[in-house]
C-alpha cells in the first residue's frame, strides 16, 4: 500500500465514501430528489406561450383572413357544424359571412371568447384594407433571470446543502455511537481531529458533485442565468455547506439515539425551511419577524446564492450574509466540540 | 506471529491496579481493587454480570476514569502517556458493531491506518481465519466471524497487552471454541491479555489466573487449578449403594471420609457425594471400603471440580443466578 492509503486520514475519509455511496436512499436524497423538486416545480409554475385561440368561419376566404393572426387557428366549416363546434368548445368564435358583412357568434361571458372576438375582428378588418391611426409596435418581455424557476433554483440550492450536510453528519456519527463504533475508535490510537475532518473531507467533495450536478441541470432544461462569478458561487457554496456541517456536527454531540438526533435535526431545519425563503421571498414575513428570519443561516446562504446568480453580484457586496454563515460556523462547532460525547 | 519486540519502560508488570474505585450514581461499580498481572501471562476476570468487570476492564483501557486509585499499564499511566499507550494496547469491546457496508478488508485496512507499527491486514485476517470472508460485507458475517473480526481489529497493532471483554458471549458453543483457539494461538505468541467472562470453563481453559469478582470486589484470586483445590480436592464422585437384598444401602458418612484422600461427603438425594483429591488412587479405596461392608455400587459416576463449584463455596449462589 502507498503512504497515502495508509494515511489514517487517507482511511477515514474513504471510508466515509464508501459509506455514502453503498447507502442508495442517501444518493437519491443528495442528488436526484432537489432536481426533482426544481423540474416539478418548473414545470407547475412554468411560463406559458400565449395560448392559440381556435376559431372557425363559414367561407374559405373568410379562414384566410383570419389565419394571418397568429394568435388564431382557423377551420372553414358550415354554419351548423360551427354552432356545433361551439357548443362543444372545439372552437371559441364562429365568423359567419353575411350578404352585409360579418357576424360573430361567440359566448360574451368566456374571457378567451371575447379575446378571439377582438383578435378576429381586427384580423378580417386589415385583411379588409383597414389602416390603423397611430403607428404601434410591440416591445415583448421574456427575460431569464425574472421567472419563478430562476427564483427557485438558488433556494433549492441552499435548502439541499443544509439538508446533506446535517443529515451527513447527523445520522453517521450518531449511528456510530449508537453502535459503539465511536468508543471503539476512540479506544485506538486514532487522532479524534481526524475523525471529524474526515467528515469535513468527504463532504466537501460530495458537494462539487452535488452542486454541479444540480446547479448544471438547472442551467442546461431551464436556463437559469449565472450572472456572478462562478468561483465566488462555488466559495458561497464552500461556506454555506461547512457552517451546516458544523450545525450538524453540533446536532450530533450528545444524541446516543437515531430517533433523538431525527428530532433534532427536524427541529433545526424545520423553521429554517419555512422562514429563509426557499420557495417564496422571506422578506413576506412581518417586520417583527424580520430579525429573526435574518439570523438563520439558511436565509443568509440563499440571499448570498441569489445575489450571485441573479444579480452578479460580488463578495464584496455580500459580507454580510459571509458573516452571519461565518459566525454560525464558528459558534456551532466550538459547542460541538467542547460537548462532544466520543462514546 | 510474535509479540514486536519493541523496548519496554521497565520489566515490571504489565497491568497494575492499586485502591481502585468507581461509582456510577448511587451504585458501587468496582469497590476497592489491587491488581498486578505480569508479563505473558493470559489473565482472567471472572464474575456475574454486574460484578464489576466490564467497568474494571475499561478504566483500565482508559476509556473510564476512576473515582480513586491508580492504573499503570506497561509502566506507562494513561494521564501522562496516552499516545504511546494507545499504540501499544489491542482492545476488544462488548458489543462494537462494525458498519455493515464495510468489507472485513476495508475495516482492518482502517484500523491498521491508526498503527504505526503493526501486522499486515492479511496477517491478521489469517490470524482471526476470516480469509474466505476477505471480501465478504461486515453485514453478512455471522456472530463468531464479527466476534473474530473484532479480535482481528484488536492485532493489528501488534499489540504487547490486550483486552478482551467477554469475547464469547453470546455465541455458540463451536464459534466459543474457534476463539478459544485464537486466544491460545495468542497466548503462545507471550503476549499478555487480559480478558474478563462470566463462563467459569472459558476462564479455566484460557487463563493462566483468574480474579474472581463480586459486587465489586476480588474475592478470589489464583490459578483455576488452586482455586478448584482451594475448596478441597479436584474431584466430585458420585455413587449411589444397594445392600444385599438390593434394598436402599446405608453407609456411616464416617466411614466415607475415614478413607484417605476423600475430602468432604455429602448426601443429595440418595447419591453421596465425595470431594476427593486423586481419582486414581482414592476411587480403589471407596470400591474396597464398600465391599467390606457389603454393599454394592447402583450408580457410580465421577467429575471434575469447577470454578462454579468455587464461586458457590464462596458466595452461596450460582454464577448463573444474576
Amino acid at each position: 500500500m502507498s503512504k497515502l492509503a495508509m494515511s489514517s486520514l487517507f482511511q477515514l475519509t474513504i471510508v466515509r465514501f464508501r459509506l455514502f455511496w453503498r447507502e442508495p436512499e442517501a444518493i437519491f436524497w443528495i442528488f436526484v430528489f432537489p432536481i426533482l423538486l426544481a423540474v416539478g416545480l418548473g414545470i407547475a409554475f412554468r411560463n406559458r406561450p400565449a395560448d392559440v385561440l381556435q376559431v372557425g368561419a363559414t367561407t374559405a376566404q373568410l379562414t384566410h383572413a383570419l389565419a394571418v393572426d397568429k394568435g388564431l387557428a382557423a377551420a372553414t366549416m358550415s354554419e351548423a357544424e360551427g354552432t356545433h363546434a361551439l357548443a362543444t368548445g372545439t372552437i371559441l368564435l364562429l365568423a359567419i359571412q353575411t350578404p352585409d358583412g360579418v357576424s360573430y357568434k361567440f359566448d360574451e361571458t368566456n374571457p378567451d371568447a371575447r379575446t378571439a372576438r377582438m383578435v378576429a375582428d381586427r384580423a378580417i378588418q386589415t385583411a379588409s384594407g383597414r389602416r390603423e391611426a397611430v403607428h404601434v409596435q410591440n416591445q415583448l418581455v421574456h427575460e431569464t433571470g425574472s421567472r419563478y424557476i430562476d427564483f427557485l433554483v438558488p433556494g433549492l440550492l441552499g435548502m439541499n446543502l443544509m439538508g446533506s450536510a446535517i443529515w451527513g453528519m447527523g445520522f453517521s456519527i450518531v449511528e456510530s455511537r449508537q453502535k459503539k463504533l465511536l468508543k471503539r475508535l476512540v479506544a485506538s490510537p486514532m487522532p479524534r481531529w481526524q475523525y471529524l475532518a474526515s467528515y469535513l473531507l468527504s463532504r466537501l467533495s460530495m458537494l462539487v458533485i452535488e452542486v454541479v450536478g444540480f446547479l448544471g441541470f438547472a442551467r442546461l432544461v431551464f436556463g437559469v442565468p449565472f450572472r456572478g462569478s462562478l468561483w465566488q458561487l462555488g466559495l458561497l457554496c464552500v461556506l454555506t455547506s461547512l457552517s451546516f456541517c458544523s450545525l450538524g456536527l453540533l446536532v450530533a454531540s450528545r444524541a446516543t439515539t437515531m430517533e433523538a438526533a431525527s428530532g433534532l435535526m427536524n427541529l433545526v431545519m424545520l423553521p429554517m425551511w419555512i422562514l429563509s425563503g426557499i420557495f417564496f421571498s422571506a422578506t413576506r414575513f412581518p417586520a417583527i419577524l424580520q430579525p429573526v428570519v435574518r439570523a438563520l443561516p439558511l436565509t443568509a446562504a440563499i440571499d448570498a446564492l441569489r445575489g450571485n446568480m441573479l444579480q452578479g453580484m460580488n463578495l464584496g457586496q455580500q459580507l454580510i450574509q459571509m458573516a452571519i454563515l461565518l459566525t454560525w460556523l464558528i459558534v456551532a462547532f466550538a459547542i460541538a466540540l467542547r460537548i462532544f460525547r466520543w462514546r | 506471529m510474535q509479540a514486536n519486540g519493541r523496548p519496554t519502560q521497565s520489566n515490571g508488570p504489565s497491568l497494575l491496579l492499586c485502591g481502585l474505585r468507581k461509582s456510577f450514581a448511587d451504585v458501587v461499580a468496582v469497590d476497592g481493587l489491587d491488581l498486578e498481572v505480569t508479563r505473558g501471562e493470559c489473565f482472567g476476570l471472572l464474575g456475574p454480570n454486574g460484578a464489576g468487570k466490564t467497568t474494571t476492564i475499561e478504566i483500565c483501557e482508559g476509556l473510564t476514569a476512576p473515582d480513586a486509585g491508580t492504573v499503570e499499564l506497561l509502566g506507562l499511566t494513561w494521564s501522562t502517556g496516552e499516545n504511546q499507550l494507545r499504540q501499544r494496547i489491542g482492545i476488544q469491546l462488548q458489543e462494537t458493531q462494525f458498519p455493515d457496508k464495510l468489507t472485513v478488508d476495508e475495516t482492518l485496512c482502517l484500523f491498521r491506518s491508526f498503527f504505526h507499527h503493526g501486522i499486515s491486514v492479511e496477517e491478521s485476517i489469517r490470524t482471526a481465519q476470516l480469509e474466505e470472508k476477505r471480501h465478504a460485507r461486515v453485514g453478512t458475517l455471522s456472530g463468531g466471524q464479527k466476534q473474530r473480526l473484532a479480535m482481528a481489529c484488536a492485532l493489528v497493532g501488534d499489540p504487547e497487552l490486550l483486552f478482551l471483554d467477554e469475547p464469547t458471549t453470546g455465541l455458540d458453543p463451536q464459534a466459543r471454541r474457534h476463539l478459544w483457539d485464537l486466544v491460545d494461538g495468542l497466548k503462545q505468541a507471550g503476549r499478555t491479555i487480559i480478558l474478563t467472562t462470566h463462563y467459569m470453563d472459558e476462564a479455566e481453559r484460557l487463563c493462566d489466573r483468574v480474579a474472581i469478582m463480586d459486587h465489586g470486589r476480588i474475592i478470589a484470586l489464583d490459578s483455576p487449578e488452586k482455586l478448584i483445590a482451594s475448596i478441597g480436592g479436584e474431584h466430585i464422585v458420585e455413587f449411589a449403594i444397594t445392600d444385599k437384598n438390593g434394598s436402599d444401602g446405608v453407609v456411616d458418612p464416617a466411614l466415607l471420609t475415614a478413607i484417605a484422600g476423600v475430602e468432604s461427603h455429602r448426601v443429595d438425594a440418595g447419591v453421596h457425594q465425595l470431594s476427593v483429591r486423586e481419582l486414581h488412587t482414592t476411587v480403589p479405596l471407596i470400591f474396597a471400603s464398600l465391599s467390606a461392608h457389603g454393599l454394592h455400587l447402583s450408580e457410580f459416576r465421577t467429575h471434575s471440580a469447577t470454578l462454579e463449584d468455587v464461586f458457590v463455596g464462596l458466595t452461596g449462589r450460582n454464577l448463573r443466578d444474576e
